[in-house]
């Protein structure tokens, strides 16, 4: 069971109390409705399912209840780094394999 | 009286202390303290088992966890049998029932045993070759004729009756094996003050110091030692020691799973002790003091009872005072077993002749064995076993060939070296290095915090040993950080070594007389009946790679995974590949490192606890008056409420009549309900659903839709608004938690500029909806402060006022197409409030519903059920509810994808009304619809019934369905094929009851 930081809580906590929520960093259009189908495309189906690291969204669903983004390694399965929903991807990453 | 193989004096049990047990219905007496294994040999009985695929009897190999033949079945009672168990790991107690396993009609006449001779069948791979053909007979004969003959125990046949525990645990040094390694590191840690586990899966401490006879440590003997460092370990405040605890998984991020065996050893363990306790420890350092693995040596029938491992002869003799014959041969490629050999020639044992594969060794230990006149023979080889039952004779050839010379001996104690224990570091992903001189596989690169030390570390000598564990051991504490602790220095000091043995290096692979050029069956994994010749074979027959060696020969795949025969198998495949061992690779070591049980895994989460039970408030009512109960996802809800004679038909029937006829009353506090507030409240909703919610009045309710981004309806609800800045939410039962996660995560993560917070009320509310004519008369004398009329409480409207006396959100609608209320309360009142209610309904005649009846009811009037009617790939416009969608809105979610091509293309199916042709054929919900029943098989399929029932209120069947071009298809016909003849239907409208709608008012 892996341990995960809550950027919240400030705190490492067991997996059990945290949610996947997919990718992160897939903004949703302001202007929805108008969207074409090939940036719609994008937007809902297409996911990178990286070998390495992927930037994704968890949720301290059993804590805080709050959202937030993270990044993982998915071959070592470790957690490089989290932070709030909202911040930018960090530019630099601790301890990433390459 | 003294079994016959138990030595007076030697030994650490009390011998007076004894204990009776049976074996195969044969009573025999042991000794507190004993083993099966132990007290068995005690016995003399060297026979307990027959292996696995040539039946060929089995005897003890080890005297602990790597045991891969004297698996038998321990049985308590008829529910508590517990197969394969290793005898040499349960304890004894006194009255302990043991049965042999895989054999019939007895463990000594065995007549699957023609398996033996007819094994040039059953080599390596023989499930993929032979028995082929013809294909039908595998099927029916060869498969489960070879199925029954092969095998381990059987599995109980009843509910386990015991109980499992389960602790989370955490700690800053976390130290496997209680060898003296793991005790060296322990101390080291404990000392410092910081948190420490120390968990060994044997009753007592000390690891190999429990046949180590020449171990001496602070002026003590080593076992003594041991016991005296634990009790001081188990006094500390900051120490757990856990005993019979098997570290048997290593996960991320040092993460140890532990199962603790705490009664199997006890004769009758009481009732408020589990069977086992599974331990999650999170530790910010593990250290592994895991030990060594003696392996034994692969020559010609190597199999037979009374042919063990050196060490394990040793423990026997040391710890249990126990000899395991009365005149032993000895054959080795390396120094241990000599002192094997040495102790028991001291304790009064015959030594035959002590066979050593290597030419010119030297050192103490050999000299000490000639010096007590044993025979020693060099660079000869044990070429065969005899006898069958029971080992008989040893013979005996120089390796290079030459004359053979046959020695009587009643066991034959052998040792080929030792394999270091990296199971679990290789589990925590660490990556194993060869070590091309001693031959060994030794932890490499670290992946987790976590560091090795002793014999699992390929460090010899207890000196080495200790020194590298007490230096580990207060590295990890410092590494952990003392933060919980006052002191970051070591108090204590290092065990001293006084005197100890040592030994290394020995050989892999097949030893002469086994070699390539031999048909002899020369085991290398004793459990799965893996010869050496099979793993030749296997590479003869074009297998590369190890892990293919290994799932063809099947060797280490058994459970005791290979502890003793992956080193050889390995060998043996890199000799006859002609490559060197780290270029084949070793298999990967996987959880758990001895089998787990079922119980210890699932712990409390069985029966009542597997899953929580929700119920409302008002379910001790129902449960009163007879109600038939239903699971909701986890809710319990009131399906029917039957009367004397009622079956569900009849009481479903009267029900749905009576709604229509007076009025019903219905628990609906199983909604879900999300209170949304704040000051974009209305801008929230706007977003969320696709209905116009900011012109909708303080006051009134709105039926709403909920969509995925994707454009599918995701669930429904009606939404009452209380106040501007304050929506009542309800959703489906099931869809409640999901439904409040969306909301939560497009309030945080899409639209966090809005003010606005949601709160799950679901608990909070219960909810009784009162449906039908009399429904208003039945509430009104109830309520206070709210205006009852239709004009001032029209369909589709909220207020907040008093029902006896407690506070009350109280709605005006309807999912029956009558007039109706659902009356909210705080749950604690839901009961009596429900109650009132109930006695001012049978004023008038009203009845209980379930939710059978609200089922039928609601399809009566076309109303849609979220995950019945819907199915994930439902649009609003599909299930006719385009007139949900605020049309002028710009934004909400689902707005896109609701206008994808595919989703507004023709054809698409959509909900309508289904009407059987005989009005008394009630449709199967999921029956497939085609429209043409004289086509060929297989038929095209246009859509399904998605509810169907039988009306009263209607006199006749109803149904909804989801079908290709539904509205257009309004007054055909259309065919249900069923088994039992295909069935007419006319498409219909979706309303059957009151098509104008009112009753609403009515």
């Amino acid at each position: 069971m892996l341990l995960i930081r809550c950027p919240y809580c400030e705190e490492e906590r067991p997996e059990l109390e945290f949610r996947n929520a997919g990718e992160a960093h897939i903004a949703r259009s302001s202007d929805m409705a108008a969207t074409s189908d090939d940036d719609f495309e994008k937007f809902f189906f297409i996911r990178s399912n990286p070998k390495g690291i992927i930037y994704e969204r968890w949720r301290h669903m059993h804590g805080c209840a709050r959202f937030f983004n993270a990044v993982r390694d998915t071959v070592s399965d470790r957690f490089l780094m989290t932070y709030k929903a909202g911040e930018p991807k960090p530019a630099k990453l601790p301890g990433a394999s390459k | 009286m003294i079994a016959a193989f138990r030595i007076p004096g030697a030994g650490r049990l009390k011998q007076a202390e004894t204990a009776s047990f049976s074996f195969d219905g044969r009573p025999y007496a042991g000794v507190e303290g004993d083993t099966l294994a132990s007290a068995l040999l005690a016995n003399g009985v060297h026979l307990v088992g027959r292996s696995f695929k040539y039946h060929r009897p089995r005897g003890f190999l080890s005297a602990g966890a790597e045991e891969p033949n004297a698996l038998v079945e321990v049985k308590r009672d008829a529910a508590r049998k517990t197969p394969n168990v290793r005898a040499t790991v349960q304890e004894l107690y006194d009255g302990l029932t043991a049965q042999s396993q895989n054999r019939w009609p007895s463990l000594s006449f065995d007549v699957s045993a023609v398996g033996d001779i007819a094994s040039p069948l059953l080599s390596a791979g023989f499930y993929y070759k032979t028995f082929m053909w013809p294909k039908s007979a595998w099927k029916n004969l060869y498969e489960p004729k070879i199925r029954a003959a092969a095998g381990l125990g059987v599995a109980p046949d009843q509910p386990d009756p015991d109980h499992y525990s389960a602790r989370y645990a955490h700690c800053d040094v976390l130290v496997v094996g209680g060898g003296a390694a793991g005790i060296a590191a322990a101390l080291a840690a404990a000392e410092t003050g910081v948190r420490v586990i120390l968990a060994d899966e044997q009753a007592d401490f000390g690891g190999s110091l429990r046949f180590e006879s020449g171990a001496r440590i602070d002026g003590q003997d080593g076992f003594a030692w041991a016991q005296g460092a634990v009790a001081k370990l188990k006094a500390m405040d900051n120490v757990r020691v856990l005993s019979r605890t098997t570290a048997f998984g290593y996960y991320a991020q040092n993460f140890v799973g532990l199962v603790e065996r705490v009664s199997d050893h006890l004769q009758s363990p009481g009732r408020d002790l589990p069977r086992e306790r599974l331990w999650q420890v999170r530790a910010s350092r593990v250290v592994l003091a895991t030990g060594a693995i003696e392996r034994h040596m692969v020559f010609a029938d190597n199999d037979r009872p009374g042919i063990m491992l050196a060490s394990a002869a040793r423990t026997y003799l040391n710890h249990y005072g126990v000899a395991v014959g009365r005149n032993v041969g000895v054959y080795t490629a390396n120094d241990s077993a000599y002192a094997a050999a040495i102790d028991l020639k001291k304790a009064g044992v015959g030594v035959a002749a002590i066979v050593d594969l290597r030419d010119n060794p030297t050192g103490p230990v050999i000299d000490e064995a000639r010096a007590l006149g044993i025979e020693v023979n060099f660079g000869r080889a044990v070429i065969r076993a005899g006898g069958k039952l029971r080992v008989s004779s040893m013979t005996v050839q120089p390796k290079n060939g030459g004359g053979e010379r046959t020695i009587p001996v009643d066991a034959i104690l052998m040792s080929a070296g030792w394999t270091p224990s990296v199971h679990l570091f290789s589990q925590s992903r660490g990556k194993v290095a060869f070590n091309d001189e001693t031959k060994r596989f030794v932890p490499g690169a670290y992946a987790q915090d976590c560091v090795s030390v002793g014999a699992c570390n390929g460090t010899d000598g207890l000196s080495a040993t200790i020194d590298e564990a007490y230096a580990a051991g207060a590295k990890a504490a410092k590494d952990a950080g003392v933060k919980n602790a006052g002191a970051d220095t070591v108090k204590g000091a290092k065990p001293k070594v006084d005197a100890s043995e040592s030994w290394s290096r020995g050989m892999l692979g097949a030893a002469p007389g086994a070699g390539a050029d031999t048909t002899v069956k020369a085991f290398v994994d004793f459990q799965n009946d893996v010869t050496a010749k099979d793993i030749r074979q296997a590479v003869h027959e074009g297998m590369r790679s190890i892990e293919h060696v290994k799932r063809f020969t099947t060797n280490g795949m058994a459970t005791d995974q290979g502890k003793t025969s992956n080193m050889h198998g390995l060998a043996i495949a890199a000799e006859t590949l002609g490559k060197p061992i780290p270029q084949v690779g070793l298999t990967t070591f996987r959880a758990p490192y001895t089998p787990v049980t079922f119980g210890s895994i699932v712990g409390h989460a069985r029966g009542p606890l597997f899953d929580p039970t929700r119920k409302t408030a008002i379910h001790p009512w129902a449960e009163r008056q007879g109600a038939v109960f239903e699971d909701v996802g986890q809710w319990k809800r009131a399906w029917y409420f039957p009367k004397a004679g009622e079956d569900m038909h009849a009481a479903v029937d009267r029900e749905c009549v009576t709604v229509r006829k007076t009025a019903g009353l219905f628990d609906a506090s199983t909604l879900g309900k999300i209170e949304v507030v704040g000051p974009d409240a209305a801008k929230f909703m706007e977003l969320l659903y696709t209905n116009p919610w900011e012109k909708l009045e303080p006051g009134r309710c709105r039926y709403g839709i909920m969509l995925r981004e994707d454009g599918f309806i995701y669930d429904d609800g009606v939404v009452g608004r209380l106040a501007p800045d304050r929506f009542h939410v309800t959703t489906t039962t099931g869809g409640a938690p999901r439904v409040m996660n969306h909301m939560e995560d497009y309030l945080q993560t899409e639209f966090p500029h809005l003010n606005v917070w949601l709160t799950s009320i679901t608990e909070q509310w219960a909810v009784i909806a009162v449906q039908g004519p009399k429904s208003r008369d039945i509430i009104a004398p109830l309520v206070e402060g709210i205006d009852m009329s239709d004009d001032a409480l029209p369909h589709m409207s909220v207020r907040e006022g008093k029902i006896c006396g407690v506070p009350t959100r109280l709605f005006r609608m309807s999912f029956t197409g009558e007039r109706g209320f659902e009356v909210n309360v705080p749950a604690d009142h839901g009961q009596a409030v429900w109650e009132a209610l109930w006695a001012e309904g049978q004023k008038h005649g009203a009845c209980a519903y379930g939710t059978e009846a609200m089922h039928v009811l609601r399809a009566e009037k076309g109303y849609i059920i979220v995950g019945q009617d819907t199915d994930g790939t439902v649009t609003p416009g599909d299930a006719g509810l385009d007139w949900a969608v605020g049309k002028k809105k710009t934004d909400f979610v689902g707005i896109r994808g609701m206008a994808r091509p595919d989703l507004v293309a023709k054809g698409r199916k959509q909900l309508v009304g289904l009407k059987t042709k005989d009005p008394k054929v009630v449709l199967e919900e999921g029956a497939q619809i085609v429209g043409d029943p004289k086509q060929a098989i297989p038929m095209t399929m246009i859509g399904h019934v998605t509810s169907s029932y039988w009306s009263q209120n209607c006199g006749r069947s109803i149904a909804l369905a989801l079908f290709a071009g539904g509205r257009d298809r309004m007054g055909e016909t259309l065919y249900v094929p069923m088994p039992n003849g295909t069935i007419e239907v006319e498409v219909t409208g979706m309303v059957f009851f009151d098509e104008k709608g009112e009753r609403l008012n009515g």
